[in-house]
């Protein structure tokens, strides 16, 4: 079976800076990938490059076994692409119920208002907004507008859905919260790869994962192999002692 | 019509033009259709001019242009060919709409101050073009043939038919500026204004959406161009692309609150009314531009959603009623 997505080679300069070099792993339905790295080590900008924010200068993308290479971001939103952001970017002068309507209209199925209007209603409560539904975006706070984010990408029914970093800032019972919602969507057959810092929980939901640093890809595998894994305990997480923490193994 | 109030946002403004359209006749008076001429022409511009400015978030400086554009295209076909005004009409629509198509094309992807500055340089530029076109005038402009008025009953009868054409223009504007508003196209342009990053990766097809956004907003510019030179019999380059016209537009936009259906049409009565009460007033007569700048800077100030925002925000259930 062809994988949902197919990184091959992926290369991207920013002028002297090399911010991804030669990234390649297949990812197959109904996983969840976790992408860890150090700040800086190319992780938003792989995912600029899978969902065409930047077009890669080598290598290719291939989605349901289609080149997408360099496709606009609104084409592989319709082709069933979504994401959140790292920095949220909730449309603030419209209400939450507006943005995710605006999330079903223009993503995948392309909706009607009207129906639109029904997937927000089911969204909006499946991340815990319903009681915010009428109020302007902009009146969120952090970890509101980051489930937001989430369900206005749901909105779209996406076939992958890239999550850059929607752990970050949130406190122990927010991130308990969101863990949820992440295996919830992965139940409901929608492939993920996550960005994440908080490293207890990316292990936790993760299937697989890549290590990113200075824009290598320094290892893959699953979850206990990334923890065991030399180099990645050298390069980035800086100790063996430190990783067994993080993994609360201590 | 049970859910009649879920429609106030677009019945209100249809009601204040019409009661507009039907004043000078039930007052029997030539003066008050010329106030009332000058309101509902500048309710059709600022109108159309919302959908790029208030949905889209767009800045045009320059939106005269398809006025001016449209307007010569159609008194042309008007003058020169023999077509019916109703003929006239639409040409000047299709002209403005083509031109705003074209022009899309090359500068919607230029953002903020930039699209800003290049829509007053195609003002400039179109004006410059017409103003050595000898097929439209050149420099002279184009003079009416007052046989063209005999065809619709003579000038009285023409002159009062340019006003209910230019009424029925104003209430389609409004109709096409509520219909954007609540449609799923609207949406996206709301999310373009937003966020346009955002917007793209949501899968709104923003090139796409914004052309067509300024296409609409020039089509009836470009009627209401041609209307107004019929009325007026004569156009000349300098009086058909004004540049004070197109901030103009932008402070009544802006006053009565952009992005909403009722905000230009109030901002049109409100500035209007203040021009005529300026440019009658021997102190402010001259400086009556002033005035209006002071405004437009008073307003981006403190009440950058102008009236009717200002007042959505304040009042949260006018949200639903006022779109």
């Amino acid at each position: 079976m062809t994988p949902l997505l197919s990184v091959t080679g992926v290369t991207k300069r920013f002028g002297g800076l090399q911010a991804l070099t030669d990234v390649t792993f297949d990812l197959p339905e109904g996983q969840i990938m976790g992408l860890i790295g150090p700040n800086g080590a190319g992780k938003t900008t792989l995912f600029n490059c899978i969902n065409g924010v930047y077009a890669p200068e080598f290598g290719s993308v291939h989605f349901h076994g289609e080149d997408v290479t360099g496709s606009k971001t609104y084409n592989m939103a319709k082709r069933g692409l979504a994401r959140t952001h790292q920095i949220v970017q909730p449309l603030e002068e419209l209400t939450v119920r507006e943005n995710v309507i605006a999330g079903a209209c223009f993503g995948r199925e392309g909706h009607s208002l009207g129906s639109a209007y029904d997937i927000a209603e089911e969204v909006l409560e499946f991340v815990r907004l319903d009681a915010k539904a009428d109020e302007l975006a902009a009146s969120l706070n952090v970890a509101q507008k980051k489930r937001l984010e989430m369900a206005r990408a749901l909105a779209a029914r996406p076939y992958l859905l890239l999550l850059d970093e929607v752990l970050a800032g949130l406190n122990p019972s927010e991130i308990a919260g969101m863990v949820e919602i992440v295996k919830k969507i992965r139940d409901r057959g929608i492939t993920i790869i996550m960005i994440e810092h908080v490293m207890k929980a990316v292990m936790n939901v993760s299937d697989r994962m890549i290590v990113l640093d200075y824009g290598q890809q320094i290892a893959e595998g699953t979850p206990e192999e990334i923890a065991n894994n030399p180099q990645v305990i050298e390069a980035y997480l800086g100790d063996p002692e430190l990783a067994k923490k993080l993994m609360g193994e201590d | 019509m049970k859910n009649w109030r879920k429609h106030l946002g677009i019945i209100l403004p249809l009601l204040a033009v019409a009661a507009l359209a039907l004043w000078p006749t039930l007052t029997d008076s030539i003066s008050n259709r010329e106030s009332a001429f000058t309101i509902l022409k500048a309710i059709a511009l600022a109108s159309s001019l919302n959908i790029l400015l208030g949905y889209t978030g767009y800045v045009s400086f320059g939106h005269i242009v398809f006025y001016g554009f449209g307007g010569y295209v159609g008194l042309y076909f008007l003058n020169e060919q023999g077509w019916s005004i109703w003929a006239s009409l639409l040409v000047a629509g299709l002209s403005s709409g083509i031109l705003a198509f074209l022009l899309g094309k090359a500068i919607l992807r230029l953002r903020g101050a930039y699209f800003a500055l290049a829509t007053i340089g195609v003002n400039e530029a179109v004006k410059a073009f017409i103003n050595n076109f000898d097929l439209f005038g050149g420099p002279i402009g184009m003079t009416l043939n007052f046989k063209v008025y005999k065809e619709y009953g003579g000038a009285a009868e023409a002159l009062s038919m340019a006003f209910y054409i230019m009424a029925g223009l104003a209430l389609a504007a409004i109709v096409l500026s509520y219909l954007v508003r609540v449609s799923k196209f609207g949406l996206g342009l709301l999310a373009i204004r937003e966020n346009e990053d955002a917007a793209e990766v949501m899968g709104v097809v923003a090139p796409d959406a914004k052309t067509w956004a300024y296409v609409l907003s020039a089509i009836i510019p470009g009627m209401v161009g041609v209307l107004f030179f019929f009325k007026n019999g004569n156009v000349e380059p300098h009086g058909a692309f004004p540049l004070h016209a197109s901030i103009e537009l932008l402070v009544m936009v802006m006053l009565g609150g952009q992005g909403t259906v009722l905000g230009p049409i109030l901002g049109a009565f409100a500035y209007q009314g203040m021009r005529g009460y300026l440019v009658t007033s021997d102190f402010f007569k001259d400086i009556q531009l002033s005035v209006s700048g002071a405004i437009l800077l008073i307003i981006v100030l403190f009440i950058p959603a102008g009236a009717v925002g200002w007042l959505r925000h304040r009042f949260e259930p006018l949200r639903r009623i006022l779109p």
